[in-house]
């Protein structure tokens, strides 16, 4: 298992787009743990009356905001907060997605009818949709709040994807081998299922955490999300976004962070999902091309990320 | 067909209904009355408070109070408007026509632009073409829409001055206008929205178009297609994108639930007068209801479309016809 993972990642380096993102990544993570100590207090407010609004140049790279703050320091303190929600928040699904997706793939049944029921129609509510209902409730919503509401609804396509890949390994000989031979439940779910299951999961879960920021800078920009003054992206955009005309940077230079931040996050899943899925390798062996897609169980449900992860994915089985 | 179109539909009005009953056990199970987060610093007496719980029926056990919704939503009425006073049903009646013609337009860019952009990806796969193309969709992917409609707004709409940025009609323009000026008015105030709605979305439809197209190239009758001489033109196009058009289809289904959450961004940047920037009012207002029928409305498109894509599926392609 850990020879297949060190390939796999080895793969994902070999690509071209594996490589660029990885570095991207690398170069913004070490940007934002490294940021604080260089760059001036993003709190700090120097000048209100002569500091504000003022161009990039020598003294702020990135200029600064209506309240006289350095732009870059900023920048990087809301990569701190994007970067660990968007993190935390996949991991909570990903974790979600993997206990819904085992227990319906193994369990079958009524479970898996049910589970599965319930996640084809958390499905067809778009996430935003959600996400607005639960949070509008909320005064002030807490940071905490936030990863957990934002994690707890980015697992139903997840758990679709490990159903399947559950389904699937099921049958095969190793696993039927197993039972033979008398293993238990638990002993197959977690040494037979689970680390054969993990790679798909792995890429959701990337992928997943482009998804998170995306969505918390959008809320963050309906005032749902990240609550001023902890600085946040999306709500920096929001901040400058009335004085746009005077002074873009406040809005451009977070927005190009953000989407540095998740092409670099897609850059690297996609490479994964390529080094880690053999059928990437066999596009070009004969498919059956339309019944690829199963009416029986269509990908009309799934959500557009899990769609583009699975783009050449045929493994659900027609239940 | 009848009993595979039946069983079919059955499933969509299930997954829909077990949608409506996980809507309204979010909104409720959200900590805060929307009473008390509606008066806010107000202070108000206890007694009105209890009138208003029970004039909005907030007093009632919460499995009436379903009862009650779903009873008056399959009558068309979605409760009244805090912000705006008015039924629910009416506010979604007047926006939809406005992202209606939004997305369509999308749409439209999206499955012809799009799907041209994915053939030429396949056909250059492993080429800078495809690497350069698959990374420029990408980061459009990867962006905030509503960054990209500020900075559109921006550049197009302020700093050259080509384009209206706001709004959907020109409110100095006569109302009685010849028609095709006021068409030619709305089509201007739709560039900027749409394009962003665009650029957000083109990866996806490139993305699948390429992986379908890719497949299809490596059967065998492409392989016959080549050998007995036809131009490489009409074996891409005759032989393999037609056939790698059925899984694009499904992508159809994939889009509105992306475009519907695209569209409370860009609308409400470009204060296009649809659905999607009503919820966006509804959010900074604490509007409930309009939350709640927005939702729903989404919800029913995305099950509905659901259903044509399969059915559309089944009658193209022979081969998935489940009642035959």
């Amino acid at each position: 298992m850990r020879g297949s993972w060190r390939a796999a990642l080895a793969a994902a380096w070999g690509r071209p787009g594996g490589r660029l993102g990885t570095l991207l990544l690398l170069g913004i993570v070490a940007a934002v743990a490294l940021g604080p100590f260089l760059l001036p207090d993003p709190a700090a407010q120097p000048d209100i009356l002569g500091g504000a609004n003022l161009a990039p140049g020598a003294g702020h790279l990135f200029g600064t905001d209506q309240l006289s703050r350095d732009v870059l320091a900023r920048v990087v303190a809301g990569g701190r907060v994007s970067l660990a929600v968007g993190g935390l928040a996949a991991l909570l699904s990903a974790t979600l997605g993997l206990l819904v997706g085992l227990a319906a793939g193994y369990r079958g049944g009524a479970v898996d009818a049910v589970l599965m029921r319930l996640v084809d129609a958390a499905l067809v509510v778009p996430r935003l949709f959600l996400l607005l209902l639960l949070l509008a409730a909320w005064e002030r919503v807490p940071l905490a709040a936030l990863v957990v509401v934002i994690g707890a609804t980015g697992w139903f396509a997840t758990s679709r994807l490990v159903r399947a890949e559950v389904l699937r390994l099921k049958a095969e000989p190793f696993v039927l081998a197993a039972e033979a031979l008398g293993a238990g439940g638990r002993r197959i779910i977690f040494r037979h299922l689970l680390p054969n299951a993990l790679g798909p999961l792995v890429v959701a879960a990337t992928l997943g955490v482009g998804e998170v920021i995306l969505l918390e800078a959008g809320l963050s920009f309906l005032g749902l999300g990240i609550q001023p003054p902890t600085p946040s992206w999306g709500g920096m955009i929001y901040d400058a976004k009335d004085v746009l005309v005077t002074a873009p940077w406040g809005s451009v230079f977070p927005g190009l962070a953000i989407v540095l931040t998740v092409l670099a996050v897609h850059l690297v899943g996609d490479a994964l999902h390529a080094a880690l899925d053999p059928r990437e390798a066999a596009i070009v062996a004969a498919v059956p091309a339309p019944a690829s897609i199963p009416a029986a169980e269509p990908v009309t449900r799934l959500d557009l990320e899990a769609g583009l992860a699975r783009m050449s994915d045929s493994r659900e089985p027609a239940a | 067909m009848a009993r595979w179109l039946a069983g079919r539909l059955a499933q969509g009005v299930l997954t829909f209904a077990v949608a409506t009953v996980l809507l309204f056990c979010l909104m409720r199970a959200t900590p805060g009355d929307p009473l008390a987060r509606l008066a806010g610093e107000r202070q108000i007496d206890p007694a009105d408070v209890a009138h208003l719980r029970a004039r909005y029926g907030l007093d009632q056990p919460l499995g009436r109070q379903f009862a009650t919704f779903v009873t008056g939503a399959l009558r068309g009425d979605l409760g009244v408007s805090i912000t705006y006073g008015r039924p629910v049903t009416a506010l979604l009646r007047e926006r939809l026509p406005a992202t209606l013609l939004l997305v369509g337009t999308v749409l439209l860019v999206d499955f012809t632009l799009g799907l041209w952009l994915g053939v030429r990806q396949a056909l250059a796969r492993g080429r800078a073409l495809d690497a350069t193309l698959s990374t420029l969709s990408l980061a459009g992917y990867a962006a905030p829409s509503f960054w990209i409609g500020l900075v559109l707004a921006w550049l197009v709409g302020v700093e050259w001055r080509l384009l209206p940025a706001a709004g959907m009609a020109d409110p100095l323009l006569a109302a009685d206008a010849p028609w095709a000026t006021r068409a030619l008015d709305v089509a201007r105030h739709l560039v900027l929205p749409a394009l962003t709605l665009v650029v957000v979305s083109l990866a996806a439809a490139m993305r699948y178009q390429r992986a379908a197209l890719l497949e299809v190239l490596a059967q065998p009758f492409m392989q016959t297609a080549r050998a007995k001489g036809l131009p490489a033109r009409a074996v891409v196009w005759r032989h393999g994108w037609r056939n790698a058009l059925f899984p694009v289809l499904t992508l159809f289904g994939l889009w509105l639930p992306l475009l519907a959450s695209g569209s409370v961004f860009v609308e409400a940047v470009f204060a296009w007068p649809g659905l999607g920037s009503l919820a966006a009012e509804a959010v900074a207002g604490r509007d409930y209801p309009v939350i709640m029928g927005t939702s729903l409305l989404v919800t029913v498109l995305v099950v509905a479309s659901a259903l044509l894509v399969d059915l559309a599926y089944a009658w193209l392609d022979p081969r998935v016809r489940h009642w035959t």
